[in-house]
């Protein structure tokens, strides 16, 4: 735990120096764009990796933390931290919605529900005028940026900050008994409720907890681009990235969905710059098929398989 | 099986029925002639799913899923990328005129529709209760272990039953394109009318789709009229989830 | 003697198969209980509505003077309810000892977690079933003998005061039989009451205090082991009229 935390403050302060040493702004939004998929992919390992329930609709509890809080700007100009906690909460109460309706019949229903949900809210916030339905809303960014130079840069911070928190709780979520449970219900769910584990509870608590930090990453999403728009938030490509980032990255240990995250994002802002964004969509698609079926446990597992074919 | 792509596999039949037909063939014959090549392709798709995930034991079921998804995903990419995000249409002599009941008038390609709609449902239901593989394809689903001690093979069943289900991707797909034009997007809202009239009805009831279908046909054009365009995609995924809280057995379902 | 288990009028169908049709039965705290009965006759699904795997449609099941019917599964263990699967469900992503971990984080400790030694008491229990050099390998490398083995560990790591075991020693030779009767025996010793459904009949007539026979989801006799196999109903469930 304490090495942990060092090493959050470690990369906590690198974040916090790196304008000192990029200067283009471009550098820190795609950085953003890197750490944001590194929340999502590791709020999505919580409930899909450790438990093995699938959620397909990432884009609905990441939009619904943006739309939160762009409705609580608008309406009471709320700062940025609080945004991110009301966002948080909105999609947390969403997968507890999701989990109660759903986590107590077979895995896949919970991840058709997924799908139902993020249609659905799709459709109420393009008919909701308030936030500007489907052409969207300009917003605007707040006048003063606390500590940082740029705008762009303190939100780069902001989403580093939360990253490191998804990433800890995650951590402690695997390391747990809380973990075990988990892995019990993913390996045998009926083993596991007769050994005493509460199979509901834990399942509706990870769902919870997975899209509480889905909106969180969500909810600075309008102010990093100036503007919202429904297709964009509830883009079907945050579902497919968050699920390939942890099966490529490896779903059994926290710094899998990272790696994941880490490089695919990357190549996905150097595809989308240099060839196209659907080919780039296509690419993500493909290495998803491609590891789901030779490499399973993804570049962990390929790690470790490596690492015990060469001793002796 | 979790086949999450089945809706794109209808898309894909609707995109391939545009194709022949613009050769100058009738969309509802393209479809027919598409059937052996999907079923074979489908025949394909599960053999692969089967020899990657299913041999090696049953903690596979979310690389299932998410192998699925990403297929259907890949299918859809794919349509776009090949035929744009527009919308295709086909044409055909029923398509434009429409037949008068009095004092309703109906569109005729929807007349032609529903008949093959309901000709291919029953035919599938006979199939299923009448023969033997029919009612071994039944007999998997509930209990794979004594159909195997009954000397059926129960991979074999499987995969020809993917097989026909692919296969009526294809005439639905032409179905489809005959009602209406269709665009890439269209699989997401697709999954969701599937799998409503699929739980709605409850699953193993094939007469139970019918009156599902018929549901969720009338609460669409309810909402259409009523509410507008806006909130049809939504119907029914909320039927869905409303059915998945109050009854998930679905109307007919054991 | 005291009741620990009261079954009154359990019934429970399946679509239209009736598999269980109006069982009762009472088993006394510390007793030896034996379950048997033809394939299909409703003993695993008679157990599957004792441990709360399945909900029973009709009657009532009373532990301890507690109504159970209606809790789900995890909260019968707690209580004090554990089984083990006749066809094993080891919890394949993990070693044997983490296998016995789960029951005794989610029963035993809960609460008491940051107090408790459950790696010293997994080891214990694994020492006392045989299977303590297994310890770290991975649930899924297991043999088939040695996952039956673990299915009973992780049972009596729940520290249950009743346990149901469900053919446990189906495909054991006979020196690993006597072996798992030695635990079983060790177990009502210190006061578990033990319900054992097998078809080794040889282990059912030695084990058992009483036993009853279930055929097509109906009770058919009740009684002393000797007087069960002399019986003429279950020799004709067994070997047919």
């Amino acid at each position: 735990m304490k090495r942990f935390l060092a090493g959050a403050v470690v990369v906590l302060a690198l974040a916090a120096s790196m304008p000192f040493f990029f200067h283009n702004e471009y550098f820190f939004f795609a950085a953003y764009v890197v750490l944001q998929f590194i929340v999502l992919a590791t709020a999505w390992n919580i409930l899909g990796g450790y438990a093995g329930y699938v959620n397909f609709g990432t884009g609905a509890f990441f939009a619904v933390g943006a739309y939160t809080a762009v409705a609580l700007y608008k309406a009471f100009a709320l700062p940025l931290g609080l945004q991110i906690l009301a966002g948080a909460a909105a999609s947390g109460l969403l997968g507890f919605g999701v989990g109660m309706l759903t986590l107590r019949l077979r895995g896949i229903f919970f991840s058709i529900a997924t799908i139902a949900v993020a249609i659905i809210l799709e459709t109420v916030v393009v008919n909701w005028h308030y936030v500007g339905g489907a052409k969207g809303l300009p917003t605007m960014r707040p006048a003063d940026t606390p500590f940082f130079a740029s705008h762009t840069v303190w939100l780069f911070f902001v989403m580093a900050v939360i990253a490191v928190i998804a990433v800890g709780a995650a951590r402690y979520v695997e390391t747990s008994w809380i973990g075990r449970g988990l892995r019990a219900i993913r390996d045998n769910e009926g083993a596991a409720e007769c050994s005493g584990v509460p199979t509901l509870r834990l399942k509706l608590g990870a769902a919870t907890l997975s899209g509480a930090l889905m909106g969180a990453a969500g909810a600075p999403y309008a102010q990093y681009l100036s503007f919202i728009e429904p297709s964009s938030a509830f883009s079907l490509n945050y579902a497919v990235n968050a699920l390939a980032m942890p099966i490529i990255g490896g779903m059994g240990h926290w710094i899998g969905p990272v790696i994941g995250a880490v490089l695919l994002g990357t190549v996905q802002q150097v595809v989308t710059v240099t060839i196209s964004s659907e080919i780039n969509v296509l690419v993500v698609g493909v290495l998803l098929v491609v590891f789901v079926v030779g490499a399973p446990e993804g570049i962990l597992g390929l790690a470790r398989k490596i690492r015990s074919s060469r001793k002796p | 099986m979790p086949h999450v792509a089945h809706p794109a596999f209808l898309v894909l039949g609707a995109f391939a029925t545009y194709l022949v037909a613009s050769y100058g063939i009738d969309p509802l014959l393209a479809g027919l002639m598409l059937m052996p090549v999907f079923f074979v392709f489908g025949v394909a798709v599960y053999q692969f799913y089967y020899a990657t995930f299913e041999s090696r034991g049953t903690d596979q079921g979310l690389r299932g899923i998410a192998f699925f998804f990403g297929i259907a995903f890949i299918v859809q990419v794919g349509l776009i990328l090949a035929f744009g995000v527009d919308q295709r249409l086909v044409d055909a002599s029923y398509i434009g005129s429409s037949v008068e009941f009095g004092e309703m008038r109906v569109p005729q390609r929807m007349l032609v529709a529903f008949g093959v709609a309901l000709a291919l449902t029953t035919t599938l239901a006979l199939y299923l209760s009448r023969t033997f593989t029919g009612r071994a394809i039944k007999a998997v689903a509930q209990d794979e272990g004594a159909l195997r001690l009954m000397g059926a093979n129960p991979v074999r069943i499987k995969r020809w039953a993917f097989g026909i289900a692919t296969a009526t991707c294809a005439i639905a797909g032409a179905l489809l394109i005959v009602i209406g034009p269709v665009e890439p997007g269209l699989d997401r809202i697709y999954i969701g009318r599937t799998f409503c009239v699929v739980v709605l009805a409850g699953l193993g009831s094939m007469s139970g789709t019918l009156v599902a279908g018929l549901i969720l046909g009338i609460a669409e054009s309810i909402v259409l009229t009523t509410a507008g365009t806006a909130w049809a995609p939504a119907v029914a995924f909320s039927i869905l989830l409303l059915v998945l809280g109050v009854r998930p057995a679905g109307l007919f379902g054991r | 003697m005291t009741a620990l288990l009261q079954i009154e009028g359990v019934s429970k169908n399946f679509g239209g198969f009736a598999a269980l049709t109006e069982v009762s039965l009472v088993v006394a705290k510390g007793e030896r209980f034996g379950l048997i009965g033809p394939n299909g006759s409703g003993k695993t699904t008679l157990i599957n509505c004792i441990s709360g795997a399945l909900g029973n449609d009709a009657g009532r099941i009373v532990f301890d003077g507690e109504e159970v019917s209606r809790l789900p599964a995890y909260q019968r263990t707690r209580r004090g309810i554990a089984r083990s699967f006749q066809i094993p469900r080891p919890f394949s992503s993990m070693s044997v000892l983490e296998n016995l971990i789960v029951p005794l984080e989610y029963v035993v400790h809960r609460g008491s977690l940051h107090t408790a030694d459950t790696r010293g008491e997994a080891m214990a229990i694994l020492k006392d079933i045989g299977l303590a050099d297994k310890a770290d390998t991975l649930a899924s490398s297991l043999s088939q003998v040695e996952l039956r083995k673990m299915e009973l560990a992780r049972a009596m790591a729940a520290r249950p005061r009743l346990l149901i075991s469900d053919e446990a020693m189906a495909g054991l030779s006979s020196n690993e039989v006597s072996e798992v009767l030695e635990i079983l025996f060790k177990l009502n010793g210190a006061g578990i009451t033990i319900i054992m459904i097998e078809h080794i009949m040889q282990a059912v007539m030695k084990f058992s205090q009483r036993v009853v026979c279930l055929d097509a989801g109906q009770i058919i006799c009740e009684g002393a082991p000797a007087a069960i196999v002399a019986d003429v109903d279950v020799q004709r469930a067994y070997l047919g009229a």
